[in-house]
């Protein structure tokens, strides 16, 4: 049989590249997929993004099951966990979507290969080698264009490495047998607060550990606060501008010391989720072999996603920006039409940020320190949910929406909503941004009554300070 | 009326000199270099591709030295004031660049006109930039059907260069529009086959002028012909003592400038402007002329031309056409007409309809001389002929007043005594 040559190898299933490969695979070109896993996903499916919510959505509903129904008139006997069968059922959403993915890639007729890639150079003829080392053996892929897409991979402390049992990244804290007693959670990003809340919810005690005097960094600094009174309420424990100095494991225990404001103290705990970073996941690609240039660990690039090296492309969390399943996801798009001669583009000003707490905060745009920052004359339209009938419905009235507009012409420059479902409403004010819209553009369009999105409304209103309900 | 800072020949803090040219402007009808008016150090107020009305201050030349203590700002307007001035640039600036080769990478969220997503993908798949095409969304917001329609519209343009400015002349032809073009398909253009250019802002705003003379007027046109027997023969009989007289030409536009006057006196609404509900009624006749030149066709106005000899007329022509060649011509040369008069026949147009001028309600079309066997007293003669074509707004002309006005041009040429007499 003659030897099969792709259009394109893509290495890696996750997001990015599974994404790349069905938008390559629709424009034409001949593709494989080279993955390492048994499913198709990537980390956001397996181990990320999707696991995370299933039992973030579970955790909210035992929570709610205790501390809500009985507001609402629900009297029920105290609700009881079977963690195993809420596992279970994560793992079943897992499956479900990791098997889409696979359905799709037989929809596409994207070809995969089980096993790990390894970059072998090109030919004389410019076709790139792939070696792919999987249970059965190694065998070598040919393609005329790769795009490496194998992601990131949790950042260790040196001091404190994962140990599959105590010091767990988000991968095991997804897959605890039994809820820990005292859960610490190094890191006060995203990923630890999110896992921080399902345990918390779940009954455990947790502290968070963060350098920073504040959460999410990066993020407005308002919503922040709102959400760290939010947290606390929950009765999770901050220690805010803390050093982790070191940590022990004492048989199944953990002692910690931590130092804050010149202080120390001992924590005691009997998980460690360590939640402090990612890193792009290159080790074993061989890019050092082929010379591809990196940037403080990230993949450079240029416009069209290639890299230094004629024909190797990379996408996703490997190259700079964020590290969101939906950048990648995008990436993958514009990198597979940009490869076929369209003029697509990444908005990266456009890239929503979601942290799925409860309340959830979601934000896309400039924060209003960075406006501050950059001299950029702005006014601030504020609601806060208490003003909105369905969140008084709901009994969720945490949280509001702030919306930045130019001073001059009303463009939205930045949205941060902290609230229920923040991570739904926040893609109406990613739509009108995308679209250059205004404050106004958003105060002049309807939104149902009584919906949350109403709160997004008014403080569209509140830019000019004309909202209704405040 | 407005124009725009078409380029800067002198960058910011430059040191000009006196009458050294330091911009160029463009309006519908022309590009005119501006000098300064003093020495000094320029300091640019509106940028370049900004549109701005006349009057509006476009920079400050700082005399003296930059050195000098308390430097004198002396203004300089963009031209002469036509209007009162109005104390600010106009924000009807389309956008801040006029043409972008490549776009950046990622947009400027709060600088670039707003466009949808889809549009700035096919923006730059055009290769067009989106702030010089009208947006029909909501606040001005460019869409992909905006930017498909802009596309279709300036492939139906023909493509003579933009530099060429087309009065209200016949160069414009009446068969404007060609044949739609099929809707351009995805197949990419073939190399060689078409060369693609954005069209200047002088064509953009040519363009979108001309297309709205056709929606807004109700343009009619109404033939005739003229003997030029007697015209020809009067200049030949007293053209060189008229030269050594007036030192210039008697060339045939003096002819009917006036014989357009004599007839507008007679008809006054082909004289006459559409404002609001009422007719304007000019007791005046200040004449456009189509004047061709190295930068096209440009029409200056002959001020109260009712009132100016044949020499006077010919006079103010030759005068036009060595300020259009040194570049001292000013927008208010071209401003305000009441009806224009356009020679086509120096480019060999047989017969074409003249385009309006608005709010001008007439505008006559010369064509070529030509010998051409006509019937006279049941003979068959051989006369100096030209057809005449005056195009008119039937809203406030009506066909009588229209075929009798040029009816009446061409008695006044046909025995051209009756206009020196009455002159």
């Amino acid at each position: 049989m003659a030897e099969e040559t792709f259009d394109l190898i893509i290495i890696g299933a996750g997001p990015g590249g599974y994404v790349a490969a069905i938008r390559a695979a629709q424009l034409g070109m001949k593709v494989a997929v080279v993955e390492k896993r048994e499913s198709m996903g990537g980390v956001c499916l397996n181990e990320g993004c999707i696991p995370s919510k299933a039992l973030l959505d579970s955790s909210e509903l035992f929570h709610l099951a205790k501390e809500k129904f009985s507001g609402h008139g629900i009297e029920i006997a105290p609700p009881v966990l079977n963690l195993p069968k809420m596992m279970a059922r994560k793992e079943d959403v897992v499956k479900k979507l990791t098997d889409g993915v696979a359905f799709l890639f037989k929809k596409n007729k994207v070809t995969t290969f089980p096993g790990v890639a390894r970059l072998q150079g090109a030919r004389a003829d410019g076709v790139h080698q792939v070696e792919v080392t999987g249970a059965n053996g190694s065998q070598t892929v040919l393609g005329k264009k790769i795009c490496l897409a194998t992601g990131s991979e949790a950042v260790e402390l040196p001091f404190l490495k994962f140990d599959g049992n105590l010091v767990a990244s988000a991968r095991e804290a997804l897959s605890f047998d039994r809820v820990p007693e005292h859960l610490m959670v190094v890191g006060g990003g995203y990923i630890g607060l999110e896992l921080g809340s399902v345990w918390r919810r779940l009954g455990a005690e947790v502290t968070v550990v963060e350098m920073l005097p504040r959460l999410i960094a990066g993020s407005d600094q308002q919503v922040a606060d709102a959400l760290l009174r939010s947290l606390k309420k929950q009765g999770i424990r901050f220690l805010l501008g803390a050093k982790l100095a070191k940590a022990e494991i004492r048989g199944e225990q953990v002692v910690a010391v931590v130092e804050s404001e010149g202080e120390s103290q001992e924590l005691t705990c009997d998980k460690v989720l360590v939640a402090v970073g990612r890193r792009p996941l290159t080790a074993e690609l061989g890019i050092e072999a082929l010379g591809i240039a990196v940037d403080r660990g990230r993949i450079i690039v240029d416009q069209d996603y290639q890299t230094n090296v004629a024909g190797i492309y990379a996408i996703g969390d490997l190259i700079a920006g964020p590290m969101l399943a939906h950048k990648a996801m995008e990436e993958g798009v514009v990198f597979a039409e940009r490869l076929v001669g369209q003029k697509s583009i990444v908005e990266y000003e456009f890239v929503p940020g979601v942290c799925y707490t409860w309340p959830e905060v979601a934000s896309v745009g400039k924060t209003e320190e960075a406006l501050k920052e950059e001299g950029v004359e702005y006014r601030v339209g504020r609601f806060n949910f208490q003003g909105n009938g369905r969140a008084r419905c709901m009994d969720e009235t945490e949280g509001f929406v702030k919306i930045l507009a130019d001073a001059k012409n009303g463009r939205l420059l930045g949205v941060h909503i902290i609230g229920p479902r923040a991570s739904d409403l926040i893609s109406e004010a990613v739509t009108a941004m995308t679209f250059g819209g205004s404050a106004e553009d958003i105060a002049l369009t309807f939104h149902s009554h009584p919906t949350l999105s109403e709160a997004v409304k008014e403080a569209a209103l509140d830019v000019d300070k004309r909202a209704i309900h405040a | 009326m407005e124009a725009l800072v078409a380029r800067w020949l002198k960058q910011e803090g430059d040191a000009v000199a006196k009458d050294e040219p330091i911009c160029e402007i463009e309006t519908d009808k022309i590009t005119l270099e501006i000098q300064a008016d003093a020495a000094g150090v320029l300091n640019i107020v509106v940028p370049e591709g900004e549109t701005v009305r006349i009057g509006t201050v476009i920079g400050n030349i700082n005399e003296g030295a930059p050195a000098m203590a308390a430097p004198k700002p002396a203004e300089k307007p963009a031209a002469q004031p036509a209007e009162p001035p109005p104390a600010q640039p106009t924000k009807a600036a389309p956008g801040r660049e006029t043409a972008r080769e490549t776009p950046p990478l990622a947009a400027e969220p709060h600088e670039e006109p707003p466009t949808s997503p889809a549009g700035r993908k096919l923006a730059r798949e055009l290769g067009i930039a989106a702030d010089g095409v009208a947006g029909s969304g909501r606040g001005g917001r460019v869409t992909a059907e905006d930017l498909r329609r802009h596309e279709a519209e300036s492939r139906r343009e023909p493509a003579p260069e933009a530099k060429a400015t087309p009065g209200p002349a016949p160069a414009a032809p009446s068969g404007l529009e060609a044949a739609p073009r099929p809707a351009p398909e995805a197949s990419p253009a073939e190399p060689g086959r078409i060369t693609r250019k954005p069209m200047s802002p002088l064509r953009k705003k040519i363009a979108q002028r001309l297309v709205s003379v056709r929606q807004n007027t109700a343009m009619l046109t109404t033939f005739n012909e003229a003997d030029l027997t007697e015209v020809m023969q009067l200049r030949k009989r007293h053209g060189e003592h008229f030269l050594q007289r007036h030192n210039v030409k008697l060339g045939l536009m003096s002819f009917f400038i006036r014989a357009c006057c004599e007839a507008l006196v007679e008809f006054p609404e082909v004289n006459a402007s559409i404002e609001g509900n009422d007719i304007v009624y000019h007791n005046y006749c200040d004449i456009g002329v189509a004047v061709g030149s190295e930068k096209g066709l440009v029409v200056p106005v002959l001020r109260n031309a009712e009132r100016l000899t044949l020499a006077q007329i010919e006079q103010a022509i030759v005068e036009f056409g060595t300020r259009i060649r040194e570049n001292r011509l000013e927008l208010a040369d071209l401003e305000g007409g009441t009806f224009t008069v356009s020679n086509g026949g120096i480019y060999g147009s047989l017969l074409s309809t003249p385009i309006l001028n608005p709010p001008q309600s007439g505008v006559l079309g010369m064509h070529s001389i030509q010998e051409r066997p006509v019937a006279r007293e049941g003979q068959v003669v051989i006369r100096p002929m030209m057809y005449l074509a005056l195009s008119y707004d039937h809203r406030i002309v009506d066909g009588k007043g229209a075929v009798g006005f040029l009816k009446r041009v061409k008695e006044y040429i046909e025995d051209p005594q009756e206009l020196l007499l009455e002159g």
